[in-house]
């Protein structure tokens, strides 16, 4: 039967980028996609292209094109990205400029567009999903909305003939699901084979969460060679099945542990993994190590889709300001809780306005609370100050008021950190899928 | 014995939702982990930071739970105040978890190599 093979170049926006190149290289990979789009990052990313018409797609973009272009287009590898963010056509054309750069000619690249639904999602006022509300309460703190796609419109640039394939936000699964539908010729309602794909495309899309990244814990869990893990190659056959593997050499390891992690990554109900394609069920799914670094994954399956895109709307929320300082030796915890009492008791006295607060030990019981951090004392702590506000100015007090523990606070306090930031935020809503309309731009090098 | 010796664990976070695996090393452990990790017992663990509901998940195909809680990060990933706002730590707090000793009819996991 059939295969393709596809790699997984980037699981976030900061990744690396040297697995990519390794995958391009001697990955024998027919597509390579990079998921670098998280929630709120194409919020950030419309900010951006709000001062700059030009801005507002991934930062590493350039880099990680200028990295695998050549490569790619030498061994006819199709590219599939969200690096598009917030401005999926700029993306596309700055991937044109630096092919131009690089001496390659005939270069198609396609950007994928509709997803920006801002102005639906204000007609309609629907209610917020994570907090109370509608669409209006967010009034002019609203600051983007974007519904996520589903593979259609990639597989409409593919067959096209697009070398690459940018695009903004569209389900992560959806890069990797495209080029299944494109080679395979899978129907947009084969829900079996959607379900199966929603499968490789959910595996796939954390690139080295799958071969051995976040796995590893000494002694219980060992990983080789982490300094170069590889990333994922899934080999997938006309029928949806799929085996997980690695560039031979490469950093890590392909096991039925890792899979097993990454197939739960994020999913709540394992039966309805909802994707803007289909209702992907997980719940049968095997994980069967067949050889060394190869893992077969069986049983994905899927039911109509919902007829509903979610759609994130990032919006300003509040102010976040922050302070930490260290103590250490004997007496460090004690004297960071008195540090803590002190700065407390000096934010109500200045009157700094604060909707929440917290007051942590960092090394004692910051992460899990007092319950779960039961220990003895430890050597260093940090205590760390962090409060929300209406504006930027009350949440810089926060800070200052942690910094003055250098000549106001217990003995010994050290390394004083501050900030104060904006925090935008993500809430979502569902939307009628046909008041969705994507398209397609080609752009030639 | 801690969870930690017959089972392995990833957070997810999506929002205010945190979803936690409990895998099984060893298949075999399975039915073990389903009787006692329950959904009561991971809300009790989680107390202090648990402010919604926990859900758990069967999946026997590959001995594993999933546990899924609500309003457990901060107000939400983007907008929590705490020093780990996706929650990444709670599936190692999770495998801290206290169970009873493995009855001996249980065949145990091989040690790995040295």
């Amino acid at each position: 039967m059939r295969t393709i093979r596809i790699g997984s170049g980037a699981g976030y926006s900061g990744d690396r980028i040297e697995p990519a190149v390794e995958l391009a290289e001697r990955g024998g990979i027919q597509y390579l996609g990079f998921e670098c789009l998280a929630e709120r990052t194409i919020a950030l990313a419309q900010q951006q292209k709000l001062r700059d018409p030009g801005a507002g797609y991934d930062p590493l973009l350039e880099q990680r094109m200028r990295a695998v272009l050549a490569i790619c287009k030498s061994k006819g590898i199709k590219i599939i990205t969200n690096m598009g963010a917030a401005n999926p056509t700029a993306a596309a054309a700055k991937t044109v400029e630096i092919a131009r750069q690089l001496g390659i000619s005939g270069l198609k690249v396609a950007a994928v567009i509709g997803d920006d639904v801002l102005d639906a999602c204000k007609r309609g006022n629907y209610p917020l999903l994570e907090i109370e509300g509608r669409v209006a309460d967010l009034g002019n703190r609203m600051l983007s909305a974007n519904a996520y796609l589903g593979a259609a419109p990639i597989v409409q640039a593919l067959a096209a003939g697009a070398d690459v394939v940018v695009t903004g936000r569209v389900g992560d699964p959806a890069l990797f699901m495209a080029p299944l539908i494109h080679e395979f010729g899978w129907a947009m309602d084969d829900w079996d084979r959607l379900g199966k794909g929603a499968v490789v495309g959910h595996l796939l899309e954390c690139a080295g969460q799958i071969t051995g990244g976040y796995f590893a814990d000494p002694g219980v869990k060992d990983v080789a060679g982490l300094a170069r893990l590889g990333f994922p190659i899934g080999e997938v056959s006309e029928d949806g099945d799929l085996v997980i593997t690695k560039v031979p050499g490469s950093g890590g390891a392909v096991t039925e542990a890792t899979c097993k992690e990454q197939l739960l990554y994020e999913v709540h109900d394992p039966t309805q993994y909802i994707q803007p394609d289909v209702v992907a069920d997980f719940s049968k799914v095997t994980v069967t190590e067949i050889g060394p670094d190869r893992v077969r994954i069986r049983g994905g399956s899927g039911r109509a889709k919902t007829g509903q895109l979610k759609t994130s709307i990032g919006y300003i929320d509040s102010y976040i300001g922050e302070g930490q300082m260290s103590y250490a030796g004997p007496g460090a915890l004690e004297r960071g809780r008195l540090a803590l009492e002190i700065v407390r008791e000096r934010l109500k006295l200045t009157g700094v306005q604060m909707s929440e607060a917290r007051f942590d030990l960092i090394g004692a019981d910051s992460l899990h609370g007092a319950a779960l951090s039961a220990g003895g004392a430890p050597y260093e702590i940090r205590i760390r100050v962090a409060g929300r506000t209406d504006s930027l100015a009350e949440a810089v007090r926060i800070g200052n008021e942690v910094e003055t523990l250098y000549t106001n606070g217990p003995a010994g306090g050290g390394g004083a950190a501050k900030s104060a930031r904006e925090i935008v935020a993500v809430v979502s809503v569902l939307l009628p899928a046909d008041l969705v309309a994507p398209s397609v731009q080609i752009f030639v090098a | 014995m801690k969870l930690r010796e017959i089972a392995h664990s990833r957070t997810g976070d999506k929002g205010n939702t945190s979803n936690i695996s409990v895998i099984a090393f060893d298949k075999a452990h399975y039915e073990f982990l389903r009787e006692h990790v329950t959904a009561e017992r991971v809300r009790a663990h989680f107390a202090d930071i648990v402010r919604g509901e926990v859900t758990r998940y069967e999946l026997p195909m590959i001995g594993a739970l999933n546990f899924v809680l609500t309003n457990a990060l901060g107000g939400g990933v983007t907008r929590s105040l705490a020093l780990d706002a996706h929650g990444k730590g709670l599936s190692s707090a999770l495998l801290d978890l206290e169970l009873p000793d493995m009855p001996t009819t249980f065949e145990t996991r091989a040690e790995p190599a040295p």
